[in-house]
């Protein structure tokens, strides 16, 4: 970089931080209009504020549940769902990923299986989870983990059969074993995979909570979502 | 000199549903300790095979290879195969943490490696921190701190650039020789055989079988390396080598 910038990088510089300020700018507007659009229309009655509720008294019930803590307490129990299905699967899935990338033979007979279980829409299975695991909380992280764990196999595999062939010819011919090429290889090189395996898994953990709190649960988002429609406060749904 | 290494009528044929690929065809030859020993060889004809075959990681279809008194070999393949999740030092480490064999005193010699070498200072560094002829030498020092004896290289300089592979394959050929280590290198390249070799192998086509071998003798004032390639008989090793590949 220049110490004296000439005039044309002066404006150069001035224009760009000027369409990032109008970036930001247009965007807080915009989040700022649709409430306030909302809210006029919802006055005015172009909509009926009883179905499609209207932000003010979304923002009255909020702080109403907020000091009750039964906000805070529904949203608790939803994290706390999402995060045990979420860890238990990432960590089944891998051992799995493992497994199958040990035995070659285990790894042809399942593939298909793989393939079929992954196409399968996981949260349609969540009604015969709950019947089989009765109508509470193992129910609900069971339809959490089923939405993840056949994703996470998949992407993990993947990963691990992506290592660089040389690298692990490198490692066996310094005397390494199976384990050391799990380990030293195909493990390090697979962790982008594995990362980005977790966000995806977080989302899909997070969808089968709510899809299984629709249908079981007494507390919770995804009760909370399911009863509002029944009460019809949308209130609550808007959340 | 001692032979560490016979080969022995060696054979090899890879199998595949597509049906068989005859790689190597009765190939008989010995390596000697502290050579610098280089094979060429049309491409695809089985050099890589061959070396695997030496490593011990490929068993011969037929004939035996017989390695003199417990020596190890080690590879150095065309990239350098650093590992970026671990840092120089640690990649230097690799050999010996996987002949479970990193003592406080081997680290110690990796250390003292890694300072002869010009690369102390990279050493906690990771490895796409370092120049591409920096990358190979840290390469070759993994390769030496796992005390083997024997160093297969398989076109250890092909991904470097023409004025790098000069410098990088001079400077490595002489590490090697310092270090009294034996070498084996598959290359495409000629020129850098016969300034790198004591000696030189010429393979046929697929399956490969021995087509010739070259004594390289260069007088004193020119020694092995850059300034080999000024020497008269340069020429003269290149088009016997050149015309034997040809036939
Ligand atoms: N694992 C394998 N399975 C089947 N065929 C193989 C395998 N490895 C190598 N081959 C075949 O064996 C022959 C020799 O391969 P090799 O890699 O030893 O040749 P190369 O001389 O090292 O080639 P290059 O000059 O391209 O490095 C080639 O025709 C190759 O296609
Ligand atoms: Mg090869």
């Amino acid at each position: 970089m220049n110490n004296n910038p000439s005039k044309e990088q002066i404006m150069f510089i001035k224009s760009l931080n000027r369409t990032k300020q109008a970036v930001k700018i247009t965007r807080i507007a915009i989040f700022l209009l649709f409430f306030i659009i909302w809210e006029i229309a919802a006055d005015t009655g172009v909509i009926d504020p009883f179905i499609f509720s209207r932000p003010s008294s979304i923002i009255v019930c909020a702080i109403g549940m907020l000091k009750d803590g039964s906000l805070l307490r529904h949203v608790g129990i939803t994290l706390f769902e999402t995060c045990v299905g979420f860890g238990i699967g990432t960590v089944m899935g891998t051992l799995v990923a493992v497994i199958l990338w040990w035995n070659s033979f285990i790894n042809k007979v399942c593939d298909p299986y793989l393939v079929v279980l992954n196409s399968l829409p996981k949260t349609a299975l969540a009604p015969i989870i709950i019947v089989w695991l009765g109508n509470n909380m193992k129910a609900i992280i069971a339809v959490a983990l089923l939405t993840s764990v056949i994703v996470t196999i998949i992407n993990v595999l993947g990963g691990f059969n992506n290592a660089d062939k040389d690298d692990i010819r490198l490692v066996r011919s310094f005397g390494g074993n199976k384990k050391d090429v799990l380990f030293k290889v195909v493990f390090p090189s697979a962790t982008p995979y594995i990362i980005d395996a977790l966000k995806i898994n977080v989302g899909l953990s997070f969808v089968g909570v709510i899809v299984g709190e629709f249908l079981a649960a007494k507390e919770g988002l995804g009760y909370l979502i399911v009863y509002g429609s029944q009460v019809f406060t949308l209130g609550y749904k808007q959340i | 000199m001692e032979a560490i290494a016979h080969l022995k009528n060696i054979s090899l044929s890879y199998h595949s549903p597509k049906g068989e690929t005859k790689a190597l065809d009765n190939v008989t030859f010995d390596i000697y300790d502290g050579e610098f020993l280089s094979i060429v060889g049309p491409s695809g004809c089985g050099k890589s095979t061959l070396l695997s075959v030496i490593s011990g990681l490929s068993l011969p279809s037929e004939g035996t290879v017989k390695i003199e008194g417990n020596r190890k070999s080690a590879y150095m393949l065309q990239k350098d195969h650093l590992f970026e999740w671990r840092s120089v030092f640690s990649n230097a480490c690799l050999g010996l943490e996987l002949q479970k064999n990193l003592t406080a005193e081997n680290r110690q010699k990796v250390h003292e490696l890694l300072k002869k070498y010009g690369l102390e200072e990279f050493a906690f560094k990771k490895p796409s921190e370092l120049s591409g002829g920096m990358r190979q030498r840290a390469a070759l020092i993994r390769t030496l701190a796992s005390q083997a004896d024997i160093l297969l290289l398989d076109e250890p300089f092909s991904a470097l650039d023409y004025q790098t592979r000069l410098t990088v394959s001079d400077e490595i050929s002489k590490i090697i020789k310092k270090e009294k280590k034996t070498a084996v290198l598959v290359t495409h390249d000629i020129s850098e055989a016969v300034s790198l070799s004591d000696r030189v192998l010429v393979f046929s086509k697929r399956p490969a079988s021995l087509k010739a071998e070259f004594k390289i003798e260069f007088p004193d004032n020119f020694k092995n390396g850059i300034s080999a390639r000024e020497a008269p008989e340069f020429r003269e090793y290149f088009n016997k080598i050149w015309k034997e590949l040809d036939k």
